[in-house]
């Protein structure tokens, strides 16, 4: 069977990703599991651009690839670092890794059995998302709007230092 | 050929590792990337349907708006989940969800 060159594109892409997501859950080392979270962060982006989805691509390199990972690592700037190298992983990550294999087999089981072959390429423009994100779901997004401004005023006010009493 | 099916079983993938982080991870930091990788499978998921399912176009247009939706909600969360880590550090100086046991029954 020979493999076209989307479909191995593909593949080399996702591998990055959950490579990436591997060194994350994975790594002994906390700086070395931020940086496989940015490099499974931008895999996700190119997996949008195999579905056509070029702005989403974009929003999650900014969001992701940008903001995200940075937020991490400045959490773990403040957070004592050297700490990290005895408490990377639970005592009890069998069971972990056995609830993690069974949620996939159950999940995968129930896909396998209702794959349908429906290969449609036609994706959304940008103009009609951003028609049924502006018009339809007007509403929805600001809300969302909402919830970043709460979370912002909640973030600093969380972390503010108040002088001696807690 | 790439039909929705890989982007199924990719979104699974990374789902299943991100809860095996969420599990086995210890540092409250750690368990955070592992949550927002979950929350990136179901991104994937989205996307695939949106992309190749057989839907008509507002179906397709709502499958990205909520991709759009999940990564505000995930920046929110994390800001607001850092936030609470640098005061759980502040006061009880470890990040370890282990040591933090006040309100275990």
């Amino acid at each position: 069977m020979i493999i076209d060159l989307a479909s191995l594109g593909f593949y080399i892409v996702a591998g990055i990703t959950l490579g990436g997501a591997l060194v994350v859950v994975t790594s002994k080392n906390i700086v070395y599991a931020a940086f496989g979270l940015l490099i499974s962060m931008l895999g996700v982006a190119g997996i949008f651009l195999f579905a056509f989805a070029e702005f989403l691509a974009l929003v999650q390199v900014l969001i992701y690839g940008g903001a995200v990972v940075i937020v991490v690592l400045f959490a773990l700037m403040l957070t004592r670092i050297e700490d990290f190298k005895d408490i990377s992983n639970h005592r009890e990550w069998p069971i972990a890794l056995i609830v993690a294999i069974s949620l996939f087999v159950v999940i995968a089981t129930i896909m396998l059995k209702g794959r349908e072959v429906s290969v449609n390429l036609a994706s959304v423009d940008l103009g009609t998302l951003g028609t049924n994100l502006f018009v339809r779901w007007a509403v929805p997004f600001e809300v969302a709007s909402l919830i970043l401004l709460v979370a912002l005023i909640g973030a600093i006010v969380l972390v503010r230092i108040t002088d001696g009493r807690q | 050929m790439i039909e929705l099916f890989h982007f199924q079983i990719l979104s699974v993938i990374l789902f299943a590792i991100g809860l095996y982080g969420v599990l086995a991870r210890r540092s409250a930091v750690l368990i955070l990337m592992s949550i927002e990788l979950m929350l990136n499978a179901i991104s994937i998921n989205l996307v695939g349907y949106s992309s190749f399912g057989d839907f008509v176009e507002s179906q397709k247009a709502l499958g990205q708006v909520l991709v759009i939706f999940v990564i505000t909600i995930a920046a929110a969360e994390l800001a607001l989940a850092i936030a609470i880590i640098l005061r759980l550090y502040r006061n009880r100086s470890t990040v370890n969800v282990d040591d933090v046991n006040i309100m275990k029954w």
